[in-house]
């Protein structure tokens, strides 16, 4: 097999040392067992110690290693190196750089948590489980696999607008995961919570949420969901 | 360097599983509690967890914890205490009804109950026939538990500190622990948190192998540090091999593929376990699957130009099946091993997994170590739950489904206990020596001076590819006691590693470099216990020990029916008696006998 060389362009800036970010071209030779983004990353480490990205189970469950991979937001562990030759690297989109690769996503979180990301339900706890047919768990899938990697949000030109006022994708997502849950009591409170010119509203289903997804989620229509449920209790 | 000092009741190190689960039980009892994790707690490792969590609940094939308990010790290889083993399998239940309450999607039965599916090792009526134990969301359990525990923590208003590294344990002139040492990684800024009670929930090390399922993160912190501490480790010669890791890439391949049909076949297609285990086949217990298929892969019949792999056959399955229970590998299969699995099987081989051994506890999740003539005599302050804690309920070998069930029933427990603790008010916040800092702070300034070191890239990849070599699914003496050198070799050079980047921000260098001084300690324990242990017992089996009619499997009961304790300074081993005997007197005991599936 012949050496495979793979030119980066990769987003630094260390607040330590640097008065400003800048582009740095890098180019690495592949081992054949380089086979994803991730892979050719460690290896860029293993040349340049100073490099920083997030990263952990390296098969697309964790979501740490979002970036943005030739102006499209994706897992670097999910990405593939198969006829690759160039990539530019940036950081996600729409929040603070803390470092090179790494952004701060508090913001994103903080709106996970507004919408209150757990199961409401007041009644006292039966000894076994609560029942729930096979439909009504079928109702979760597509929603509950989500992992918080943030790609869909800081893909979303609405949550770059108002990151402190729109849920983002992510958020409505899990809202509407508990909204759809049979165990779940708190409906009404939770479209309340949503009931608002920007938390739910500024979707305007631009899908660039769904184009990015890494687990091949939707949710523009989760979020679409929500809005028939608001119209239909209005009228 | 001044170091900032934060006061809290209790300090969790680790938000995987366990940690959360423990921490459940400090905040809602009130407890003004840290939770230290180097990664947001949902990037913990317990995500990647697959097919599912243990319980008898009997919902689609009859079951009781008797027979759970009796699999389990079977499946130790009787290395396990049976204590704690019953206290696990009649807890298991209660800690999965209750993950139900808190939001777990689980799959559901027709009647609306929580789906169940075979796993390996899982037997109904004492090792006769497979039972549906595996209480299961698809093939994403552990995702499906790691968020449905983060949100209840959320519900708690448990107080996160979220990229922060644990560096050191700190303990005082007596022993009692007090807390730990952190570096906070957007800053790089050094932190006391003193504390009554301390509980380690940092998972396992498997990174000390070259070829491992385990995440980038699990490098073994707690593991290490209580080492570096000066508290032994226990059975660290025990590692599982999973059998069905992707061929190339490592990432896990569940064993729910096997529990919902699918086969292992040879390079001539044969279905080679009918030959390992008659009974149990495909899903005996997995030390007894890794050596069947490494046996045949070294004896020419693997698959693939270099016969190195075995095929894992789900293609007479229902596409639907596939498609509903297992979207997970699906998903995997097409990524990492380049196969449609509804069309082609995947190549797999076994893989590093899952480190039976740790810091040793007690079932009430305390630390125990020898003092005063009494092997476990608890540690003043300390508690640790899961991957990193050795209760011991896998003895010699895991199986699977009882890691999420052992996160949550020691987290729990351990949770429970430092409540109970605190509220008799058995615990005090001891004053702090003024040298509680030094250690970490020494190790940072020492990586900041170095000049003329390896990278710590180069020295862990000799690590990783030494652990590989030496201490495998089968071990050699000879190779053993050669890893033992050169891992004592590896070991120096990691104590001169030089990092260029010297940035205080986000400073991933610095934190591979710390992580590497725990994966040593991790790596020292496993080859120095493994060298000793002069049977075959689990995941442990050597040349040297074979199976024959005065030792059934290799196993040596007479001499080696014991725990190992591997003490890091000097490499010092000692043992300490199994606890054959139940938690209550009325269950009987499971007495010793030859393990076959």
């Amino acid at each position: 097999m012949s050496k495979r060389t793979v030119n980066f362009k990769i987003y630094r800036y260390d607040p330590d040392r640097d008065e400003k970010p800048y582009m740095q071209d890098i180019s690495i030779d592949l081992e054949p067992s380089d086979k994803k983004l991730l892979d050719a990353l460690v290896r860029l480490k293993s040349k340049d110690d100073s490099l920083s990205f997030r990263r952990s189970c390296r098969e697309g469950v964790c979501g740490s290693d979002a970036m943005n991979i030739n102006g499209k937001n994706g897992l670097a562990c999910l990405t593939s190196l198969d006829g690759v030759e160039n990539i530019v690297l940036r950081p996600l989109p729409g929040l603070p750089v803390i470092r090179d690769l790494v952004v701060d996503m508090t913001q994103f979180f903080k709106q996970y948590h507004s919408i209150k990301p757990y199961l409401v339900n007041n009644e006292p706890a039966p000894e076994r489980e609560r029942l729930q047919s096979p439909e009504e768990r079928e109702e979760l899938n597509g929603l509950y696999e989500c992992i918080l990697c943030a790609c869909c949000s800081t893909s979303c030109p609405s949550f770059w607008w108002n990151p402190d006022k729109f849920v983002g994708p992510a958020g409505l997502l899990a809202a509407y995961r508990f909204i759809a849950d049979t165990r779940d009591q708190a409906t009404t409170e939770r479209l309340d919570n949503l009931e608002d010119p920007y938390r739910l509203f500024r979707c305007h289903s631009i899908m660039n949420c769904v184009d990015v997804c890494p687990k091949g989620l939707n949710p523009t229509r989760a979020i679409g969901k929500i809005k028939d449920m608001m119209v239909a209790r209005a009228v | 360097m001044s170091v900032v000092k934060r006061t809290f009741d209790a300090v969790i190190v680790g938000a995987g599983g366990a940690g959360l689960r423990a921490a459940l039980q400090l905040s809602e009892a009130g407890m003004k509690t840290a939770v230290l994790t180097k990664v947001f707690p949902t990037r913990s490792h317990t995500v990647a967890a697959q097919g599912g969590v243990a319980a008898s609940l009997g919902n689609s094939t009859e079951d009781n914890w008797h027979w759970h308990m009796y699999d389990t010790v079977k499946g130790s290889d009787w290395l396990g205490d049976q204590d704690a083993i019953e206290f696990m399998c009649r807890k298991a239940n209660e800690v999965v009804v209750e993950l139900e309450h808190y939001g777990m999607p689980f799959d559901r039965t027709d009647n609306g109950k929580i789906y169940q599916r075979p796993f390996g090792g899982h037997s109904q009526n004492y090792g006769q026939s497979p039972v549906s134990r595996s209480c299961a969301a698809a093939d994403r359990t552990g995702h499906a538990m790691l968020h449905a525990l983060y949100q209840r923590n959320v519900r708690a208003n448990t107080q996160f500190f979220v990229e922060w590294m644990a560096l050191d344990l700190i303990r005082d002139g007596d022993g009692n622990v007090l807390g730990v040492t952190a570096l906070e990684m957007e800053t790089g800024e050094v932190c006391i948190f003193h504390c009554k009670a301390t509980i380690f929930a940092t998972g396992g090390a498997g990174r000390i192998y070259h070829s491992s399922t385990n995440a980038f993160i699990n490098t073994g912190d707690g593991v290490g540090m209580a080492a570096r501490a000066g508290i032994p480790l226990e059975d660290m010669e025990f590692w599982q091999f999973h059998p069905t890791g992707v061929a190339g890439a490592g990432v896990l391949i569940t064993e729910g593929v096997r529990g919902e049909g699918g086969i292992l076949r040879n390079g001539s297609g044969e279905r080679f376990m009918e030959r390992y285990a008659p009974n149990l086949k495909d899903l005996a217990s997995r030390d007894v699957v890794s050596r069947a298929m490494t046996t045949e892969i070294n004896e020419g019949r693997g698959c693939g130009p270099d016969k190195d792999y075995v095929l894992l056959d789900i293609t007479h399955l229902a596409p639907e099946t596939i498609m509903k229970r297992l979207p997970g590998i699906h998903e995997i299969a097409m990524q990492f091993a380049g196969v449609d699995p509804i069309k082609e099987p995947i190549p797999v081989v076994p893989t590093c997994h899952y480190q039976m051994g740790g810091i040793p506890t007690n079932y009430k999740g305390q630390v125990v170590v020898p003092k005063d003539g009494n092997p476990n005599t608890p540690v003043v302050g300390f508690y640790a739950a899961g991957e990193c804690a050795c209760a011991s309920v896998h003895g010699a070998n895991r199986l699977g489904t009882n890691s999420l069930l052992d996160l949550l029933v020691f987290g729990k427990s351990a949770g429970e206990t430092v409540v109970e603790d605190f509220t008799s008010g058995n615990l005090s916040l001891r004053p702090l020596p003024a040298d509680a800092a030094d250690v970490s702070l020494a190790r940072l300034a020492r990586l900041e001076s170095q000049t003329n070191g390896e990278s710590v890239f180069d020295v862990g990849l000799e690590m990783r590819r030494t652990m590989q070599k030496h201490a495998g699914v089968f071990r050699f003496d000879a190779l053993l006691k050669e890893g033992v050198a050169r891992i004592k070799d590896v070991a120096e050079r990691a104590k001169t590693t030089e990092i260029k980047d010297k940035s205080k921000v986000w400073n991933t260098a610095r934190i591979e470099a710390l992580e590497l001084d725990n994966l040593i300690e991790v790596a020292r324990a496993t080859i120095v216990s493994a060298e000793a242990r002069k049977e075959s017992r689990g995941a442990h089996v050597r040349d040297d020990a074979p199976d024959t009619a005065e030792f059934p499997n290799g196993r040596n009961d007479g001499e080696w029916l014991k725990h190992t304790l591997w003490y890091s300074d000097g490499d010092r081993l000692d043992y300490k008696p199994v606890n054959l005997k139940p938690m209550n007197d009325d269950t009987k005991p499971i007495v010793l006998a030859k393990r076959t599936y």
